[in-house]
């Protein structure tokens, strides 16, 4: 099991934004530096949902805003090491539909359930194998400065 | 021209963010980009030498696919290419 370092700041401000944009789906960019250890993420960067057909149950971002993250990411110094969402009323895990349309292996996609407008659980799964057909989630401990936050139910 | 390489591929880029290649076309960088990097190839292209459909690419900040001439449009040494595949999913 991978450890994704997330700042306080950081675990708080995803969890925050999933409450806002309830009851639809948020989503966002972890911005980080890789390290021997994994991931030490450093700013989360809000992002829109153009699924605003279907935002209660599905995110997707305009990849020319993955750009403009990216572009600003470099000029930190930093790169790209997840992407955040929410479950509105729905368990923090990966679905189906979160499988198949991730692509950014390597990099660690965090999920929070979000009830009620409440933000419960948040996980962490980091997209692993050598090819897109060989794809698969591994579930992550989320690592907040010295407090551990061993995978979550709900 | 500068083509910027997404994280989960810059394994297979010799671990660099940014790789410069000479070309004349989106096609043509793409070219000297696998040519210099071919694990890169099974990545961003399917058997049928195809681009994958979940990889966008941005000549600047324009969707390729949008651009009349799509990988035929031309290119100049102060253009940049990002690599950027798709972020979506749901409950």
């Amino acid at each position: 099991m991978g450890i994704l370092h997330l700042t306080r700041a950081v675990y708080e401000a995803v969890r925050a934004h999933g409450e806002e944009t309830y009851p639809h789906e948020c989503c966002g960019a972890l911005l980080g530096k890789s390290t021997a250890d994994g991931w030490q993420v450093e700013a989360a960067v809000r992002a829109g949902n153009t699924r605003t057909d279907s935002a209660h149950n599905r995110y997707q971002i305009a990849p020319i805003e993955l750009v403009k993250i990216e572009r600003d990411a470099r000029r930190q110094g930093l790169g790209i090491a997840g992407f955040y969402h929410s479950h509105p009323d729905h368990p923090a895990q990966w679905s189906a539909t979160d499988l198949a349309e991730a692509h950014w292996l390597g990099c660690s996609y965090v999920i929070t359930s979000v009830a009620q407008g409440k933000a419960m659980a948040t996980n962490s799964f980091e997209l692993t194998g050598a090819t897109e057909e060989e794809k698969r989630f591994e579930q992550d401990t989320i690592d907040i400065s010295d407090e551990c936050i061993a995978p979550q139910r709900g | 021209m500068t083509i910027f390489i997404p994280t989960p591929l810059r394994l297979f880029a010799g671990g660099h963010d940014a790789v410069e290649v000479t070309a004349a076309t989106v096609a043509e960088a793409l070219e000297a980009l696998t040519q210099a990097h071919p694990d890169l190839r099974k990545h961003l292209f399917s058997g049928e030498g195809k681009l994958r459909s979940f990889v966008n690419l941005y000549l600047n900040d324009e969707d390729v696919r949008y651009l009349t001439a799509k990988e035929a449009t031309a290119v100049t040494a102060a253009d940049t290419l990002s690599i950027i595949p798709s972020i979506a999913g749901g409950k």
